[in-house]
């Protein structure tokens, strides 16, 4: 894997073993020292062009527990307010000598346009309403988590989805993954969907959240912004919960087993009400800890000394480099970018061969 | 006297298709005779090639005054030669907007020495805000033929119907103004940097309903309807466009329609890529409109091939889809573009590009008729069978973004001449 701009450039394949790859990293999570030497010599940088606390600060965490360098590279949500061109700054960012950028910013294809500037590896944190592949990988975890499995379940995503790049992206993992998606939401907020497709994938479009409230495994909330009134695309708030929020009501009704996702940041009161967000179906909170070991395995796939190769999975397990010890050259320069595989450590194998991933495999 | 022969050309023209030489005198820049067997001072081999009267475009952005980085009068009229142009509508949105008898001079003035005809627009709206009426009087008598504010429609409708009155009224010279519209309703296309479809809903880029276009379209129809005053359609892009037209036309009414290559040649799948090349206003539309676009040009309704050629440096085309301007350049691909795309006789495709849109630029003293001793020798000499690769820094514009590049295409002019002066040879500029 070189890059990730968009969950669309990963086979049902690779999803599979990214999700399997997280899992053991979820295992080192949850060591005394949570961190590994992996990534040890690389340098990650952050070009969040777009404000986003949450996610600059999972990738963050993630690069630091592999043991990457990271620099932050914080810019307005427009090239033009300094007058430079992308180009110039992506090209200014890589002489700096970076093994991988992850980029947010407002625009749309922006992380694939910074990829013709740079030799460095971009990861996708978000562009505009385009895509936000490791948010649906972190999704399709945590479903997986919870449910067992992706392939069968019906999943309502509820919302505006005209302006989501959630949406684009989740929608493509979900049905791909063998899904079945419901989508409910004001139809201002929807794009074009025609012959039960959207996004060119089958979704079906319910106009009453009510119909389908009781037949879903997971009901995926979306966030509405308040600046869709003054747009005039929905009338009000009030109305916008009770025509398709979460409400305590609603979820009520929901299957014994189904779950509750949302991708945060959350309007409490308004597409889901606060005691459905802190009830005991809401996974928004495994969501947020799982974005962690998800941006582990995609950067470790991107830069790690296995590389993430889809025709050999077993060798990505092998190559994981697990040791329960912090780095011990840790502030010593190597001189070298190449990061030699740490000497197999058979002590940490019985961890690899029990670790979550093995296990969620079997159930799958 | 000093006289040039082409040689035993192919000539296509108002008076038909057939074998001829054309004799031009290179001082007085008429042409001298057109006939069999003729002789001159010099000859010009044109065996196997097509001899046309020169191309005239209805839409191109010079950017002189203002954007000069991106393009001037005299680069633009280099790429006009290249692509077979000797006479071009320069669009008024410069800076400032060509709304003064004193940028229209300047612009006149830069043309003079440019490799082909340059004929100004000027803007509707004085700065193209769609607020105050422009000098329409003070620019007709200063030679102005059209009126555009293009780059934007005039939004409000009463506007346009004063425009449209008071333009159609003004004393001219027998050569009535035509006001030329950019069709989109902005509250519609606000924020739309695309076509909005299948694909800007994929690609979460904000999308221009084909209605934006469709909606002025009908307004102006109707305002044509009653003013009675010229109205011209510029870079059509919808089907739903093309049909009003043709309807309109029906019902007799003075409309008139121009069509891009870009438009009838690719659609808004090419946005998928996000490169900015892509972005375009009107925007690149569906497979469905640009098949209707391509009839409409077959069967009449369209009445011109216009490239609507729009210069940008590579620095301002470098940014995001969202931030980017829109344009592309036109004018060296535009006939072999026409050529692979529409299924017509050359007479008639030549005639998009030639004594069709020269009417509606009333520039019919100059450009597009048909070859006959007297006339201004504007001239394309075309090699229909010329195989080329595009590339956009190859190209004479300053700016290098063309949507082709990289494709490989048939048909280019081989020679052009302006006012008799061989300003093109051998597909290079001469100076």
């Amino acid at each position: 894997m070189k890059q990730l701009l968009s969950i669309d450039d990963l086979s049902e394949n690779d999803i599979e073993s990214l999700l399997d790859l997280a899992a053991s990293f979820a295992e080192v999570q949850k060591r005394s020292v949570p961190k590994v030497p992996a990534l040890r010599g690389k340098t990650i940088v952050m070009a969040f062009f777009e404000d986003s606390t949450r996610t600059r600060s999972s990738f963050d965490i993630a690069a630091r527990r592999l043991s990457a360098d990271v620099a932050t590279f914080a810019a307005g949500a427009s090239s033009l307010s300094k007058g430079e061109s992308l180009r110039d700054t992506v090209e200014t960012i890589t002489a700096m000598g970076v093994d991988a950028i992850v980029v947010r910013h407002a625009h749309p294809g922006v992380p694939g346009a910074i990829s013709r500037y740079t030799d460095a590896a971009i990861v996708n944190a978000g562009d505009g309403r385009h895509q936000h592949p490791t948010q649906a990988l972190l999704d399709a975890y945590t479903m997986r988590e919870a449910l067992g499995e992706i392939a069968g379940k019906r999943i309502l995503l509820a919302g505006d989805i005209l302006n989501s790049r959630v949406a684009r992206s989740n929608i493509s993992l979900f049905t791909r993954m063998g899904a079945e998606v419901v989508v409910c939401g004001p139809h201002t907020l929807l794009p074009p969907h025609r012959d039960g497709t959207m996004f060119g994938y089958p979704v079906s479009v319910v106009k009453n959240i009510d119909d389908v409230i009781d037949s879903v495994d997971v009901a995926y909330m979306l966030r509405i912004q308040r600046e869709r009134i003054a747009e005039a695309v929905i009338p009000g708030i009030g109305e916008y919960r009770s025509v398709y929020g979460l409400t305590a009501e609603r979820a009520s009704r929901m299957a014994p087993h189904a779950v509750v996702m949302h991708p945060g940041p959350m309007n409490r009161g308004v597409e889901i009400d606060a005691a459905v967000a802190d009830s005991d179906r809401s996974l928004v909170t495994q969501q947020v800890a799982n974005g962690v070991v998800v941006r582990m395995a995609v950067l470790y796939s991107i830069l790690g000394p296995g590389r993430f190769d889809t025709d050999d999975e077993r060798a990505v397990v092998e190559d994981l480099n697990l040791v329960d010890t912090p780095d011990p050259a840790e502030g010593e320069e190597s001189g070298s970018d190449h990061v030699d595989p740490a000497p197999q450590d058979s002590s940490t194998k019985p961890d690899n061969a029990s670790d979550p991933a093995t296990k969620v495999k079997e159930t799958a | 006297m000093s006289t040039l022969v082409l040689k035993d050309g192919r000539v296509v023209d108002g008076n038909g298709d057939r074998i001829a030489d054309v004799v031009i005198d290179t001082d007085s820049g008429l042409i001298v005779e057109v006939g069999k067997g003729l002789g001159a001072d010099e000859e010009l081999d044109c065996e196997g090639l097509v001899v046309s009267p020169g191309f005239v475009d209805l839409h191109v952005h010079l950017r002189e005054p203002g954007m000069e980085a991106a393009e001037t009068i005299l680069t633009g009229s280099r790429a006009a030669a290249r692509g077979g142009f000797t006479g071009v509508v320069a669009m008024p949105n410069t800076t400032p907007s060509t709304d003064s008898v004193a940028v229209v001079e300047q612009v006149m003035a830069a043309g003079r020495k440019a490799l082909c005809e340059v004929s100004p627009s000027a803007a509707i709206s004085v700065g193209r805000k769609g607020e105050q009426l422009s000098p329409m009087g003070e620019l007709v008598h200063a030679g102005v033929r059209i009126f555009t504010d293009d780059g934007n429609g005039v939004q409000d409708a009463k506007f346009m119907r004063s425009a449209l009155e008071y333009a159609g009224g003004l004393p001219d010279d027998g050569r009535p103004v035509v006001l030329a519209q950019h069709c989109e309703v902005e509250a519609l296309s606000k924020g739309g940097v695309m076509n909005e479809g299948e694909w800007s809903a994929k690609l979460g880029l904000g999308g221009q309903p084909a209605e934006a276009e469709d909606l002025m379209v009908m307004r102006d129809i109707a305002l044509s309807r009653l003013t009675g005053v010229h109205v011209h359609f510029q870079h059509v892009s919808t089907a739903g466009a093309v049909a009003m037209v043709r309807a309109a036309k029906a019902g007799g009414l003075p409309v008139t329609a121009e069509a891009t290559p870009h438009h009838f040649s690719l659609t808004d799948a090419a946005c998928a890529s996000f490169d900015p090349v892509f972005k375009v206003h009107p925007p690149l539309r569906t497979d469905a409109d640009r098949a209707a676009v391509k009839a409409g040009l077959e069967d009449g309704t369209i009445d011109a091939i216009a490239t609507d050629h729009a210069p940008h440096t590579d620095e301002s085309k470098e940014r995001s889809f969202d931030e980017a301007p829109p344009g592309m350049l036109g004018l060296e691909t535009a006939f072999a573009v026409a050529l692979e795309e529409l299924d017509l006789p050359l007479a008639d495709l030549l005639a998009l590009l030639t004594n069709r849109p020269a009417a509606i630029a009333r520039m019919t003293d100059t450009q597009g008729a048909a070859l006959a001793a007297g006339r201004p020798a504007n001239i394309a000499v075309l090699d229909l069978e010329h195989q080329w690769e595009v590339s956009g820094a190859a190209m004479s514009s300053i700016a290098s973004n063309t949507p082709f590049e990289g494709r490989s295409l048939r048909g280019r002019a081989r020679h052009t001449f302006y006012k008799g002066e061989h300003v093109l040879a051998n597909f290079e500029v001469t100076r």
